[in-house]
């Protein structure tokens, strides 16, 4: 069990606000956390990490990461942590990366094999790809055989076919080690496929916490399906209107009429949904 | 003139004085650059001023107040002289001390620079890989940044070499203790012996150029390996 009880005077774009964490978080478990940029969730881990400081208390299991008397240094926490520029040792090669942590071949051995990585092995990471550098950085980061994995949106620099292949290798290690698993992510199939808790930060506050199915699917009522949006433009023809919104990566229209098309206004963020049809799904040509 | 009746002591005392001011000062502004790039103190911009101010100061204000500091009237002179019977003005350890000042902040800058763009995660991921910062300096942090090591080294190392009102403040110009190169110049300039400044200039000139050319080449070369370029 990860026990968090932490509060830190952050510096955030809109003004100083306060980071006030309070969790508890099951061993063996996957956690993500979501939230807009800048609400601290980079910070979270760098505290849990001990690469920043905090007031409060954190313990893992029986380790005390911090309380009152004392702060253990990150050196002696033995956590895994991927940043989310990899951060590799650019002057090591693959191997060397790993070993640095733990002089353990075998373990070396097994991770590259699990990651497939064994035949880029004696290659220095500038000439590896960003999908091939993230894996080492999460081989490195299991090297320690860490109880308690962080991970700082790993993946948001990947391409969607790459991030879907490194997300089985994510999972695949985190089920391997058994280690208990934070990752920050803003991408909400990311978040479906491999979290079994999701925690929303706000302005340094948690704001949410549940499954990442109460917490991702938004509908209400009787909606079949609900999608958050942002109005880009509203375009007057004949005597409708015509709203155009940014789902996602898509671009949809929606007829509005007069009335409703003075209430809303371009650049709003907003909820599309349907009640009365079904939505039917297709194969992709 | 015949090359062989050159006298080549001035050089080979002008590069023992380098070598060894560079090793010493290389040992020294490892672990200060390191603590300057990575510190949030308050004093970091008092430290920093102090460590550059040998740039602007003419090289006769050093030397002046290197030699009051060393001279058998100072404490520290007077220490010296009862205890190791040293002296430390007029002879070759002066002239290393003094040194050690005046070049003290060109073997700084490019260290300090070169910790600072490293990345931070990666000095994170360093500590969290179970290292103490000795470990983290000497294994990720320096062979991180090999350029700025040699140009570190190289302009100091250089830039003692090229020294000049320093050295003949602290050390005035005994042959073979404190006659370096540079001051040999002044000297056969003054007793209009042309040729042999001329002799001397030129491998200067020559060794200087091929020093620098090779840093750069280095650089050049390593950026290209690495993926900047």
């Amino acid at each position: 069990m990860l026990k968090i009880n932490i509060t830190k005077e952050l510096q955030g774009s809109c003004g100083a606000m306060q980071l006030d964490v309070n969790l508890e978080v099951e061993r063996g478990s996957f956690t993500a956390i979501a939230g807009p940029s800048g609400s601290g969730k980079t910070t979270l881990l760098r505290v849990l990490a001990g690469l920043e400081k905090a007031e409060g208390v954190m313990r893992l299991d029986t380790i005390t990461f911090q309380d009152i008397k004392q702060t253990l240094a990150p050196q002696k926490r033995h956590i895994g942590f991927v940043f989310q520029d990899y951060a590799l040792f650019m002057n090591m090669s693959v191997e060397q990366n790993l070993l640095y942590v733990a002089k353990e071949s075998a373990l070396v051995k097994e991770l590259l094999e699990l990651t497939k990585l064994t035949e880029l092995r004696d290659r220095l990471p500038a000439t590896l790809s960003g999908g091939q550098q993230q894996r080492v950085a999460l081989c490195r980061a299991m090297m320690k055989r860490p109880k308690l994995l962080l991970m700082d949106e790993p993946l948001s620099a990947l391409d969607p076919k790459m991030r879907t292949a490194l997300q089985a290798d994510i999972l695949k290690l985190h089920k391997a080690f058994g280690t208990t698993t934070i990752m920050v992510s803003h991408d909400p199939s990311e978040i479906y496929r491999l979290a079994d808790k999701v925690i929303v930060l706000e302005e340094g506050k948690v704001v949410q916490v549940g499954t990442p199915k109460e917490v991702l699917l938004k509908i209400q009522g009787s909606q079949k399906f609900s999608l958050r949006g942002e109005i880009l433009e509203i375009l007057k023809a004949d005597v409708i209107y015509v709203a155009v919104i940014a789902i996602g990566q898509q671009i949809v229209e929606i007829v509005l009429d007069s009335k409703e098309a003075e209430i809303f206004k371009v650049g709003e963020q907003v909820q599309v949904s349907t009640k009365a049809f079904s939505p039917s799904i297709r194969h992709l040509d | 003139m015949d090359i062989t009746s050159l006298d080549f002591t001035p050089f080979i005392l002008s590069f023992k004085l380098a070598g060894i001011t560079t090793l010493i000062l290389f040992i020294i502004a490892i672990p200060l650059s390191w603590w300057l790039s990575r510190t949030r103190c308050k004093c970091k911009p008092f430290v920093e001023a102090l460590v550059s101010l040998p740039i602007v100061l003419p090289p006769s204000v050093i030397g002046f107040y290197v030699l009051v500091a060393l001279s058998q009237n100072s404490p520290l002179g007077t220490f010296f002289e009862e205890t190791f019977g040293i002296s430390l003005v007029f002879n070759f350890t002066g002239l290393v001390i003094a040194s050690l000042f005046y070049s003290f902040p060109f073997m700084m800058q490019p260290l300090q620079g070169g910790f600072e763009a490293l990345n931070k995660n990666m000095i994170d991921a360093s500590f969290l890989a179970g290292k103490n910062s000795l470990q983290t300096v000497l294994f990720v942090g320096l062979p991180n940044i090999k350029p700025a090591v040699l140009t570190a080294i190289i302009v100091t190392f250089a830039h003692t070499v090229g020294e000049f009102g320093v050295v003949l403040m602290v050390g005035g110009s005994i042959p073979g203790e404190t006659k370096v190169a540079s001051v040999s110049i002044y000297e056969a300039v003054e007793m209009m012996d042309y040729s042999l400044a001329h002799v001397y200039s030129l491998i200067m000139l020559v060794m200087s150029f091929s020093v620098l050319f090779g840093v750069y080449l280095f650089n050049h070369h390593h950026a290209k390996r690495i993926g900047i370029r």
